[in-house]
């Protein structure tokens, strides 16, 4: 396949048509196929460093000091074989008073023995804005082990965002780390919200430290699985300075033979730290469910409708302002 | 013509007889109120027509246009064109307003979700992506469970108080939705306490301890209701239940 029609098929399999992409000068791209990048295109204030590897790349993202990027960045990586090894190692540096969002579509449509591991370590500058959105398309069969381990630190009056999403295709197998250092007057949203069925597994750790004062922190964590697959969640928010606040937030669904564990740990080791937490595993509400079926859904639209709920919700709730789905992400992907 | 028959309806839950022996007739296109006290069996008995869990099990028959629908589901009995507004609606996170009138709004494209909104006083460009979670107001939440029961044009709804925790304005917004209804010749069977709603209605029934005490015209029914159920005439029928003697 050329890069050219490799491209177009990972565009493809996530609903997005390049061409109104690349027609757009103002927004920011970087193309990885496997170990190659097929394409970057910049904006002022954003700089991209990457090398290839046996198995994947290793790139340095950095957006300068008090730039501010209006469009989300587009990332598209993955995979068109269905077998395969991509490794991407990124360090990410958003400057002081800088601001930026990134949309990364991950996309194993076709996935039968995939590994995709990502290790990124992230500086978000004082009062620098950061957020980044995982999309991730696997195929129907899973067949893909995702890892993701990303170390953050925010800076003084920073802001960061992030959100795992996949709900579409099979999971595979997919452990999620995530630890995150808030200094003084930060913000931290860390989400994941992921749907699991056939024989899944899906692992999600989030440790979060509020290490300064008045830092902010939530970690939100939304899981619907069916038939035999399993989740494990273990999220874990300390706070050590004065006012810092934090809530942990983990919703499971369940049916069929699913199994779902969830260990919320809070931590508070200052008399003026605040932390909260709330766990919730079940299965569909009966009340939603039947409510629905009275308008004439069938159960199983009903129980579709209830989850595409739960693993949408987060999406209308606290959006950071570097990326706003509704008007900037949305205009791009819209073929 | 009839289109929905209690037929000597007896529900027990935990062991208490709830309905007892009810027996009632719906017309086609009508527009009926059942009231009574708290704790009447009204809600009980819009759910055993609904056909909710925990209220299928129960002797006597409901029929719908001549047919037992007691083994029915209650997607089925939805689809055979009988839906229910719940006294205290579902909340749904991450559920948007659009998504939930759309599921009820089957054949009906997007303007029929915008129209049904404006039809119950709210503005579609505020409301419309909103969550149907607990960030909306209680009236608000049932304003927008009428909005999805005027989507899915029913042919027979039971409206479970409609009227409760709605201001004076939202009120005329839903007698208005009463009216379209009506036109559209959905039979409506609606629980309230208030008169107000209460004269809107054609026919009356008045429960009292899971019995139909009285039924007939709005007017007579109302003053019935006033004169001789404040205080209940039928509080000696309660302490005979609870002291577990048959009041069959
Ligand atoms: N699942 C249940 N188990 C036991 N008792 C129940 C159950 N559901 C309802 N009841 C009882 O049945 C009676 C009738 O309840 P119902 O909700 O039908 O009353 P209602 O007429 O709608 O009253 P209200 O005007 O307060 O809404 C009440 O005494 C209630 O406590
Ligand atoms: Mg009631």
């Amino acid at each position: 396949m050329s890069d050219n029609s490799l491209l177009q098929a990972m565009y493809q399999s996530v609903g997005i048509n390049p061409h109104t992409l690349w027609a757009q000068p103002d927004v920011a791209r970087i193309e990885i196929h496997a170990n190659q990048v097929l394409g970057v295109h910049l904006v002022h204030g954003l700089e991209v460093d990457a090398r290839q590897l046996d198995d994947g790349i290793e790139a340095r993202i950095l957006v300068t000091k008090g730039t501010r990027i209006a469009k989300p960045i587009q990332v598209c990586f993955g995979m068109i074989p269905d077998n395969g090894v991509q490794r991407i190692i990124l360090e990410i540096v958003v400057e002081d008073d800088a601001r930026a969002g990134v949309v990364a579509h991950c996309t194993f449509p076709n996935a039968r023995n995939i590994r995709h591991e990502m290790d990124a370590r992230l500086t978000i500058g004082r009062n620098a804005e950061y957020a980044y959105i995982e999309r991730h398309v696997h195929g129907a069969e899973g067949g893909v082990v995702v890892i993701p381990r990303s170390k953050v630190r925010v800076l003084e009056g920073g802001r960061y965002h992030t959100d795992f999403e996949l709900i579409r295709g099979r999971v595979g197998q997919i452990d999620i780390d995530i630890e995150l250092v808030g200094e003084a007057h930060s913000t931290s949203e860390v989400a994941a919200r992921v749907s699991g069925s056939g024989d899944d597994r899906i692992n999600i750790r989030e440790v979060a430290h509020l290490a300064g004062a008045y830092a902010r922190g939530v970690l939100q964590t939304s899981v619907a699985l069916r038939h035999r697959a399993e989740a494990m969640v273990h999220n874990t928010l300390r706070a050590s300075a004065p006012y810092a606040r934090g809530h942990v937030d983990c919703k499971e669904i369940v049916q069929d033979q699913a199994v779902a564990k969830a260990v919320p740990v809070v931590e508070v080791t200052h008399p003026k730290a605040h932390v909260t937490h709330e766990a919730a595993i079940g299965s569909v509400d009966s009340r939603q469910l039947e409510t629905l079926m009275s308008r004439g859904l069938s159960e199983d639209e009903a129980v579709d409708l209830i989850i595409q709920g739960l693993l949408l919700k987060g999406r209308s709730g606290s959006q950071p302002a570097g990326v706003s789905y509704q008007a900037d992400v949305l205009s791009v992907t819209s073929s | 013509m009839t289109i929905l028959e209690l037929k000597n309806v007896t529900l027990c839950l935990d062991g208490k007889r709830i309905l007892n022996d009810l027996s009632i007739e719906f017309w086609q296109g009508h527009i009926h109120a059942l009231i009574g006290p708290n704790g009447a069996g009204k809600s009980t008995t819009a759910n055993v027509i609904m056909g909710l869990s925990g209220y299928t099990d129960f002797e006597g028959d409901v029929l719908y246009q001549g047919r037992s629908i007691k083994g029915l589901t209650i997607d089925q009995r939805a689809r055979l064109g009988i839906t229910l507004a719940w006294q205290e609606p579902a909340r749904f996170e991450g559920l948007s307003v659009y998504s939930f009138i759309k599921a009820a709004a089957r054949n009906s494209g997007d303007a029929k979700v915008r129209e049904v909104l404006r039809q119950v006083g709210l503005d579609p460009e505020k409301y419309l992506s909103r969550s149907v979670d607990r960030t909306l107001s209680g009236g608000e939440r049932k304003r927008i469970e009428l909005a999805s029961i005027l989507a899915m044009q029913p042919k027979l709804v039971l409206l479970d108080e409609p009227d409760s925790g709605i201001d004076v304005e939202a009120l005329e917004r839903i007698f208005d939705a009463l009216k379209l209804l009506k036109q559209q010749g959905t039979t409506v069977i609606m629980i309230t306490h208030s008169l107000a709603v209460l004269r809107h209605a054609e026919h009356a029934f008045l429960l009292c301890c899971g019995r139909l005490v009285s039924k007939g015209a709005v007017d007579k029914i109302a003053n019935y209701f006033q004169q001789r159920c404040i205080p209940c005439d039928h509080q000696e029928l309660k302490l005979r239940e609870a002291e577990g003697l048959n009041v069959g």
